[in-house]
């Protein structure tokens, strides 16, 4: 390793750098100035912005640093650049309610940077060794947030859950990623691909390896059969955790998935196909359905996130750049669509008390006309309507799996995507067709709603202006 | 004139949605503004259509009006808009629907901007949909008509509206994404989604079977054909007038107008081969429907179900095309059918906004949609009483009418195809008679039956108006239908002549 490599790294150093700084800041900062805090949080995310943009890789190149373990592409530069955008709105939103919650602490910042670290390094990983690091890293973090309101049972509960399900899953990629280094004798990704292409290894052990890699991507995801203890974790977090782990991390374990299956085990695609189409299928399905009988709106939203991993992975079965770009679209669409219905979320608790259940939007469109709209908006978004960016996200994933031949899977897409549609309706039913339990308009603090107001009209800005973001995400690809 | 070269589609299009996304935000205090804003935006989109049939050559099939930019490059998706003769009549229908409906919604009296706004938009998603000339952009708007006209009925429905609306955004929605599929399989077998380019692309015949059948779900819910057509009924009960009215008058149009673009120049060769199924279909539509309509107690239902049956004319002219040329190759019989069909669409836009127009003028005074909750109208509201009869005529099929026109057109290329299509489809002009003017002899004639209808006031200077345009297109087109079929012949005779050709490779 020679210390200019250094230099290819420099946002990852500088957030890691920054988290440090910050922990120690919020030392000497005094209880009433905690805003200091938060402002902090967002210049080193706005500075960390302008150093990943500066050293955007152009399309098509890429450089490896650290013997081969890492590696720098313009996939992982915008990927870094939306995860900076989505980890700032978190920020914005979460302020508001961990205020009230008597949760405003400096730990917040500080462990959300780590995470965001650990999305970094997943997202720049290319060898076995950095993606694990990079993903305990994100999971340690967020175990710890969720479990960051001390008094509430239900988050230790949801944090217990959280840590000894998320370690099985860990342990199980590790034990993947083992028999994938007996089978090749290398971590380094580039490596198993050429070992796969030359065809010398092991394929029973090989075979062995990519089913419990796809079983702990799976399980990180969130998809069926191992979706388990996501709804729990969304519900019982608070709404900011939630907020934050609804949305940052899929944006990591995006690229987890792809430098695993697609760096790493691209030579095995036909394998890794058949098994991501079953856990598809059964997302769709399972996510639309159950989420129709679900009253609290985090697990609604926790079982919608089901559903759209489903149509995420949708992306990966043609193992084609346009695949992976349709995929990527998704996530980062996702990712901005979900904070939004967070953060719509904390726009209605009160005094830190969460608005969970979904009577709480009854009457929105009566008490914040404006809010209820971007709510609207959002609800459509998911739902897959035109011309908001859900429905440019489905039919690019969909177009994707037809282009593999998997026409009947994108068709039982469809159906259960309007399946689902009844349950966003049911928000918006509630909105605007019921009539308020409460007279009094929402409060929110100015920047809270700026955010949220850009966050709801990206939905339709993205979606009628969605050249920009597709080209871009097909740059990554090239 | 100069005004021709200026993107007059897409100012139709945008400034009633820009309009309409102002108007969300007008507080209720200014109700009075949205109002006038509304009627002068819809106004203005009306006489733009007009200007745009003035300046439109007849006499050819070639796309008019284009407009065409790069919307998303990387799939090689276009905003081109343009219009022939099959979709200019809808649109100039659809604009003057809208102009109809604000005025009409005058008295509506909770959360009025924003009720105008959601017609605005409606009104220009729907003519972006008649005028999208690549398929991606045509289905967003497919699509996106769903958020208002959902909004409309379960805001300012009636008592069961929500499980109304529900049920009509599920459906429709359930039948266009087979259609998206389709489009995208057709995107990927052709490398583009220019409507033109998926009309000259070869498919072998089982996939045109495939593509056939996904367009079909998605127009099918729309028409309504049976038997998928139990979302209208519960959605005009519910809608308020101005939704009814559009529903009706143009949405129900919006399956028609995907089969003439989409279903018959893509898969002719799975038309031609499913024909029947299709005739079927509009038989039973036609009798069955005829006859549920008979047995309604509701005025909007019956008049919904009505609806359902002339819609089984437009698909019956549609399909009877291949077995015309199939039986006697009498090109001009299948462009009788066809062309019927389109009369048929507009007249019934006409007819049926009429008639809703109509039960609405009733509801606004007496609160009941029962048929027995009137009797002897007649006596105390004589001007209302006399267009009402005369639209329910009208519905019946009475010459001189435009709803005539269409009808006999299809039942007279029915007879070139098959004795017993035409039959069949005569049975109408005996069906339509019986619950049209059964209805109007139980509500408007007779002993005033009780003191809500004895107490009732004729019509307002506004409802004059409304009806009085649609009284006037109504027996226009029904005695001069010539200009009409004239602008879209050429277009007609090109889509026959395509659809006949056959894209098996």
């Amino acid at each position: 390793m020679s210390f200019s490599e250094l230099q290819f790294a420099l946002p990852e150093i500088f957030i890691a750098g920054m988290a440090c700084v910050l922990l120690v800041a919020d030392l000497f900062v005094k209880e009433g100035r905690r805003g200091l805090t938060h402002t902090l949080a967002l210049v080193i995310l706005a500075f960390a912005a302008i150093i990943t943009m500066r050293l955007m890789m152009p399309a098509g190149e890429s450089v490896m640093a650290f013997s081969d373990t890492f590696i720098r592409d313009r996939f992982g530069d915008v990927l870094k650049l939306f995860s900076y955008l989505v980890l700032a709105a978190v920020f914005v939103y979460s302020k508001h309610f961990l205020r009230s919650a008597n949760l405003f602490r400096g730990e917040f910042y500080s462990l959300s940077l780590f995470a965001l670290l650990g999305v970094m390094v997943m997202i720049s990983s290319a060898s076995m060794l950095t993606v694990y690091l990079g993903l305990e890293l994100l999971a340690l973090s967020t175990y710890t947030l969720v479990a960051i309101d001390r008094e509430s049972p239900s988050g230790a509960e949801a944090a217990m859950k959280y840590f000894i399900l998320g370690s099985l899953a860990s342990g199980i990629l590790l034990f993947g990623m083992s028999l994938v280094y007996g089978a090749t004798g290398t971590l380094a990704l580039v490596e198993i691909s050429n070992a796969l292409a030359s065809g010398a290894s092991d394929d029973l052990l090989l075979s062995f390896g990519l089913a419990f890699m796809v079983v702990g991507i799976a399980f990180k995801l969130g998809a069926v059969p191992f979706h388990m203890w996501l709804p729990d974790v969304y519900q019982g977090a608070p709404a900011a955790v939630t907020l934050l782990i609804s949305s940052l991390p899929k944006l990591g374990y995006l690229a987890l998935a792809i430098r695993l299956l697609q760096d790493g085990m691209g030579g095995m695609h036909a394998d890794w196909q058949a098994m991501l189409a079953v856990l598809a299928a059964l997302s769709l399905i399972l996510g639309n359905v159950v989420a129709i009988a679900q009253s609290n709106i985090k697990r609604m939203l926790a079982y919608s996130t089901i559903s759209h991993i489903g149509f995420i992975l949708l992306g990966f079965l043609a193992a084609s750049p346009a695949g992976y770009a349709a995929a990527m679209f998704y996530t980062i669409a996702y990712s901005i669509t979900s904070a939004g219905a967070f953060a719509m979320v904390i726009l209605l608790s009160r005094n830190g008390i969460e608005a969970e259940n979904l009577d709480d939007f009854k009457g929105l469109a009566k008490r914040s006309p404006w809010f209820a709209l971007m709510m609207l908006m959002i609800m459509f978004s998911l739902a897959g309507i035109p011309v908001f960016v859900g429905f440019f996200a489905k039919w690019q994933v969909i177009a994707a799996a037809i282009q593999a031949g998997f026409t009947g899977l994108s068709v039982l897409a469809v159906i259960t995507a309007v399946i689902g549609a009844f349950y966003y309706l049911r928000i918006v039913k509630l909105m605007y067709f019921d009539e308020p339990e409460r007279s009094e308009s929402v409060a929110a603090p100015v920047d809270f709603r700026a955010v949220l107001s850009i966050n709801g009209l990206a939905m339709i800005g993205l979606g009628i202006f969605s050249s920009g973001l597709i080209g871009l995400c097909i740059s990554a690809f090239v | 004139m100069d005004a021709m070269n200026w993107p007059l589609l897409s100012l139709i299009v945008w400034m009633p949605i820009l309009t309409g996304l102002v108007l969300i935000f007008l507080p209720e205090d200014r109700a009075g503004l949205g109002k006038f804003l509304a009627a002068l935006v819809s106004i203005v989109a009306l006489a733009i259509s007009v200007l745009m049939l003035t300046g439109f050559d007849g006499s050819t099939a070639a796309l008019q009006f284009q407009e065409k930019t790069v919307w998303i490059e990387a799939f090689n998706i276009h905003y081109h808009l343009g219009v022939d003769g099959l979709s200019l009549p809808l649109i100039v229908l659809t604009a003057l629907t809208t102009v109809l409906v604000v005025i009409s919604g005058w008295s509506i009296s909770d959360r009025v901007s924003q009720y105008m706004a959601a017609f605005l938009i409606l009104s220009g998603l729907m003519t972006g949909m008649f005028a999208a000339l690549d398929a991606m952009l045509f289905y967003v708007f497919f699509e996106a008509m769903l958020v208002p006209m959902f909004l409309i009925i379960g805001i300012w429905g009636g008592p069961n509206r929500i499980f109304a609306t529900i049920k009509f955004f599920l459906f429709t929605f359930f039948g266009s994404v087979f259609m998206l599929v389709a489009l995208i399989w057709l995107y990927l077998q052709s490398g583009s989604f220019a409507i033109a380019d998926l009309h000259s692309l070869p498919l072998s015949m089982s996939a045109q079977v495939w593509i056939f059948l996904a367009f079909l779900i998605a127009f099918a819910v729309k028409v309504p054909m049976w038997p998928v057509h139990t979302w209208l009924p519960d959605a005009h009960v519910e809608a308020p007038t101005g939704g009814s009215v559009v529903l009706a008058a143009v949405m129900l149009k919006i399956g028609g107008y995907g089969l003439v673009r989409f279903s018959l120049p893509i898969a002719p060769d799975a038309s031609g081969a499913l024909d029947w199924l299709m005739i079927g279909l509009s038989l039973v539509a036609i009798v069955y429907i005829g006859l549920v309509a008979l047995a309604q107690s509701d005025m909007k239902r019956l008049i919904a179900y009505s609806s359902i049956a002339h819609m089984g004319f437009v698909t019956l002219g549609l399909f009877l095309t291949f077995a015309i040329l199939r039986n006697t190759g009498d090109v001009d019989g299948a462009v009788l059918g066809v062309t019927g069909a389109m009369v048929q669409m507009i007249s019934h836009g006409f007819i049926s906004g009429a008639m809703f127009l109509s039960v609405g003028v009733l509801y606004d005074r007496v609160h009941s949609r029962e048929i027995s909750a009137y009797g002897g109208v007649a006596n105390t509201m004589p001007w209302f009483a006399m267009f009402a009869v005369f639209f329910f005529m009208a519905n019946s099929g009475l010459p001189g009418t435009s709803g005539f026109v269409g009808e006999f057109m299809v039942i007279l290329a029915a007879f070139k195809a098959n004795f017993w299509f035409a039959f069949f489809a005569a049975l109408t002009l005996i069906l339509g008679a019986s619950y049209s003017l059964w209805l109007v002899k139980r509500v408007f004639f007779g002993e005033v039956a009780n003191d809500s209808v004895g107490q009732l006031s004729d019509l307002t200077a506004r409802e004059w108006t409304v009806l009085t345009v649609l009284a006037l297109l109504t027996l226009a087109l029904g005695v001069w239908p010539q200009p009409l079929i004239e602008l879209m012949e050429p277009s007609v005779a090109n889509l026959v002549d395509h659809i006949t050709t056959t894209k098996i490779n």
